[in-house]
């Protein structure tokens, strides 16, 4: 509710944002808290940072206190962890390395984020010449191997860890500067933004207030990551012998074992175990906060979803009625090109319920005919085109019933998945596909030529220059001008209207008995969406192929299809001969669907009757 | 495509310039007792005044600045204030051992991070809860730490490989792979296990795109939805994420070489860097750069390929 109303045009007025922004904040806090791995790592880290605080306190010895005659001592009552090569305490040293080692860590995310953040605002927000020149000095900084430079900083201003830490940060300050750009970048023009200006808010305001909540949750990733990044190049810097000496740090302390490895191994496992368990913890705690984030992201994109799935009881009762109707289906014994029946689709989930998306579906398709299947988004409709395409989403269960596809099953009554093997040799074969959104539908890397060919070739099994001479001529029958062009053009350089003509001649490529249609027209300009329904009439006459047109659109179903199935919440409402259907509708829910989607529509209605003109 | 490349190769240049300046200012900062360090406590005041003028330091910066750059311009990068080697000659020794441990790390990373990636997206289950685990372990040990272990149990504790180097230019190769089979394993871990989990990411991404089930419903067999289309647009990411690891295993790898007793670039980094030996100083930071600028191109240039896209732009 918090997410939907962050980026909801009603909440610019000063105030409430920043009052969302922690309602956010504190459910993230609390699933944070509900993951085990996030509260694991939230104590490690509290434990380790309590003892480098009262290290003073805790160690027993000096940090440097030597006692010579007990060298490379073993674990005792005095000194819990034995002594190294000079006789030191490991145990306190272990501690005093923590405090430099966290602190060094700080320093340097400090400096990282005191530099990448308001240079990343400044850019994001204004753009221009100030973007221009820091993108330039990020892309030399990020080119700089770190450590190589720390080598050189340490030549020129001697071995201190507080400069190496400051120099880091520098050196690593483009990733904050880069996540916070695109971030604002990616705000700077949504409606609230937008509404916040105008309503005269400072740059400065609208930048702390609207902006800087949406990159605290990945600053605080970002930052964990990079404290253990720090950590091991300090520690790195440090077992190279570039530190101060007089300091207890764990790179000192593992080069120290280092030393020693042939007497006393155990010298480098302290320090390394510390190590990995401080990094470990960051690195967990970076994931929990991220899991934290994304889950909430999957609440909020699940929430539509969930609706679809709960039927409400007098709709339900409505279907129940017109289950029993659909003729011919249940009678069984006649040969279709497809056949659905009683058909289940259910998604599991988490909390082991299942979430029914289509329920008791029952239809059929014959050859030569144009079956549509309308109903509004969320009815079902396309779940149920891609059972029988067999292209459903891995976690998809057939929970009842079968499809037959000319007589034999694609799915067996009681079969939970459809099955891959069978399908496999229908697709592209029988069954060809046209999807709804053109561009995204053509891979991007690959010419249209290309994407023509190959499905020809490895289908037909015919040679590439006949599958080529074959595009060529489908290219031209869906009415591109210029074929050879198209042929060796990619994706991204045809409109859409061509790329869905494009994806028509694919799925009539191979000589399928059966197209399935899912919202063809949806993405589409209203000049063009006419265009591409002639087309498929005119290929659905010439070739004679049984086309399942999934549609929300009644015009579209008046225009083209012999038969309709109407879909509601994943049931089947009504089924008839879309004459029948359109003149007398039987159900309530069938009547407002046509009222609503015929009422206020002339320019669809136009198109409707300037295309029946020239055909009949 | 020659102008892009052109035009890289002129940024490029300019980054290097823009960090020769800034090494080299930053290197005099510590330039004022070179002359004592060099010759000893026991140096006459004369002795130091020629022996600074014999390296130029009486002149004023800038002026040494541009001395050395008309060198570096005309093939000469100076010899080594200490033991008066020249510089180019000190890296075409140590080159070779660093960058055949570099790339061949780099190789082994783009292979087994991609088939590992893969699998993880594709099977899910139980090869990807331990590809995650993996990057997590990963992540929570720096690869000096891994270098240490490896060297204490597998060369010192069970005594497989050699725990300290034994190339040189006179050894068989047998030798070359024996000594450099632990370092390289210390560098490439990290990166397996970030690689990985990068290429998982971006293979679910690419298969829950359209165009995959359009390909599968035109009759394409999912093994070349998955190696021809899915992986190549999924490269990209893998490609971005390999540079950037590839630059800092740059710096990564002179600890290993130290861990290792490797005669590589790093020994000669740490010892030139804490003398503070101007000349081979900038002729590593010099050449590591330029090894970064190239391998950005040849990623962009990659990327070119793979995307249509992107090569139109």
């Amino acid at each position: 509710m918090t997410e939907s109303l962050e980026s909801s045009p009603l909440t610019p007025v000063p105030g409430t944002t920043g009052q969302t922004g922690t309602v956010v904040r504190s459910t993230v806090l609390k699933r944070l808290f509900k993951n085990p791995l996030g509260i694991l790592a939230i104590v490690i880290l509290l434990a380790i940072s309590l003892l480098a605080i009262f290290a003073d306190v805790l160690a027993p010895f000096e940090e440097n206190f030597a006692n010579i005659s007990k060298t490379l001592a073993a674990p005792d009552a005095v000194n819990i962890l034995g002594t190294d090569s000079s006789g030191r305490d490991v145990w306190s040293r272990l501690l005093f390395g923590a405090r430099l080692t966290l602190l060094s860590a700080l320093l340097c995310a400090a400096v990282a984020i005191a530099i990448g953040l308001p240079a990343g605002l400044i850019a994001g927000y204004y753009a221009g010449k100030f973007e221009a020149v820091s993108n330039w000095v990020v892309s030399i900084l990020m080119s700089l191997p770190g450590l190589i430079v720390l080598l050189t900083i340490r030549a020129a201003f001697g071995p201190s860890v507080w400069i190496a830490m400051i120099a880091f940060g520098v050196l690593i300050s483009p990733s904050y500067f880069r996540l916070t750009r695109s971030a604002v970048q990616s705000v700077r023009n949504e409606l609230y933004v937008d509404a916040a200006r105008v309503s005269g808010l400072s740059d400065p305001r609208i930048i702390t207030r609207h902006i800087f909540s949406v990159v605290r949750a990945p600053i605080i990733i970002q930052t964990a990551a990079i404290a253990g990044v720090a950590i091991a190049i300090q520690s790195g810097l440090e077992f190279l012998g570039l530190g101060d000496p007089a300091k207890a740090t764990w790179g000192v302390m593992l080069s120290e074992g280092f030393k020693n490895v042939y007497l006393t191994p155990t010298l480098l496992f302290w320090p390394a175990f510390a190590m990995a368990l401080t990094i470990g913890a960051l690195v967990l705690l970076g994931n929990a906060i991220r899991d934290a984030l994304e889950d909430g992201e999957k609440i909020k994109h699940r929430r539509k979803p969930a609706v679809k799935g709960t039927t409400t009881a007098p709709a339900a009762a409505a279907k129940r009625s017109a289950r029993k109707t659909p003729a011919a289906v249940d009678a069984g014994t006649e040969h279709h090109l497809v056949k659905v029946t009683n058909l289940g689709v259910g998604y599991p989930q988490a909390d082991g319920s299942l979430k029914k998306v289509v329920d008791d579906v029952s239809f059929h398709v014959d050859r030569g005919e144009i079956l549509g299947i309308v109903g509004e988004s969320g009815s079902g409709k396309s779940q149920t085109a891609f059972s029988i395409l067999g292209l459903l989403p891995d976690t998809a269960r057939i929970v009842a019933g079968s499809i037959q596809f000319d007589g034999n099953y694609t799915v067996a009554p009681g079969e939970e998945l459809v099955s891959q093997e069978r399908l496999s040799r229908l697709r592209g074969r029988r069954i060809s596909y046209i999807p709804q959104e053109p561009m995204s539908n053509l891979d991007p890397a690959f010419t249209i030529g290309y994407q023509l060919v190959t499905p020809m070739v490895r289908v037909l099994g015919i040679s590439k220059a006949e599958a080529t001479k074959r595009a060529m001529k489908l290219l031209s029958d869906v009415g591109i001008t210029y074929p050879d062009r198209t042929f060796k053009a990619y994706p991204h350089e045809v409109s859409g209207g061509m790329a869905q003509r494009v994806l028509i001649a694919g799925a009539i490529s191979c000589e399928p008995d059966l197209i399935i249609a899912d919202e063809p027209t949806t993405a589409l300009d209203v000049t063009v969406q006419a265009d591409v329904l002639d087309l498929i009439r005119d290929l659905q006459r010439s070739l004679g192929v049984g086309v399942i047109l999934v549609t929300h659109n009644f015009g579209v179903v008046a225009d083209l299809c012999d038969r309709v199935v109407v879909m509601q919440n994943g049931r089947l409402v009504e089924e008839g001969a879309v004459r029948d259907i359109l003149r007398q509708p039987k159900e309530l829910y069938t009547q407002t669907l046509l009222a609503s989607m015929l009422e206020g529509k002339t320019p669809m209605s136009m198109l409707v009757s300037s295309q029946k003109e020239p055909v009949s | 495509m020659i102008r892009f490349i052109l035009k890289r190769l002129g940024s490029g240049l300019v980054v290097l310039f823009a960090v020769s300046v800034l090494t080299f200012f930053l290197l005099y900062i510590s330039s004022g007792s070179i002359a004592r360090n060099i010759l000893g406590d026991q140096a006459t005041p004369e002795q130091l005044a020629v022996k600074e003028a014999e390296l130029g330091l009486d002149q004023p910066i800038v002026t040494r600045y541009f001395k050395w750059l008309t060198d570096a311009l005309g093939g000469n990068l100076g010899a080594s204030w200490f033991s008066s080697e020249p510089v180019a000659n000190a890296l075409a020794t140590r080159i070779p051992v660093t960058m055949t441990m570099v790339f061949s790390a780099m190789i082994l990373i783009a292979i087994v991070a991609t088939l590992i990636g893969v699998a993880a997206a594709v099977k899910r289950g139980w090869v990807d809860r331990v590809v995650q685990i993996g990057a997590i372990i990963g992540d929570s040990i720096p690869g000096f730490v891994i270098g240490i272990i490896l060297v204490t149990v597998l060369a010192i504790q069970l005594g497989l490989f050699p725990a300290t180097s034994t190339i040189s230019p006179g050894e068989p190769p047998s030798a070359w792979v024996l000594s450099l089979t632990l370092p390289v394993i210390a560098l490439l871990i990290n990166g397996v296990t970030g690689g990985a989990q990068q290429i998982r990411s971006a293979v679910i991404k690419q298969l829950e795109r359209d165009y995959v089930r359009t390909l599968r419903s035109r009759g394409i067999s999912e093994r070349e939805v998955l190696f021809k289309h899915v992986l190549r647009s999924s490269a990209p990411a893998g490609l971005t994420v390999l540079s950037l690891q590839l630059i800092g295993m740059l710096g990564g790898v002179v600890i290993i070489e130290q861990i290792f007793a490797l005669p590589g670039m790093g020994p000669l980094a740490v010892a030139a860097t804490s003398q503070s030996d101007q000349p081979v100083v900038m002729g590593v930071v010099m050449y590591t750069v330029a090894v970064v600028i190239l391998v950005n191109l040849v990623v962009d240039l990659l990327n070119g390929w793979l995307n249509p896209k992107v090569r139109a732009s």
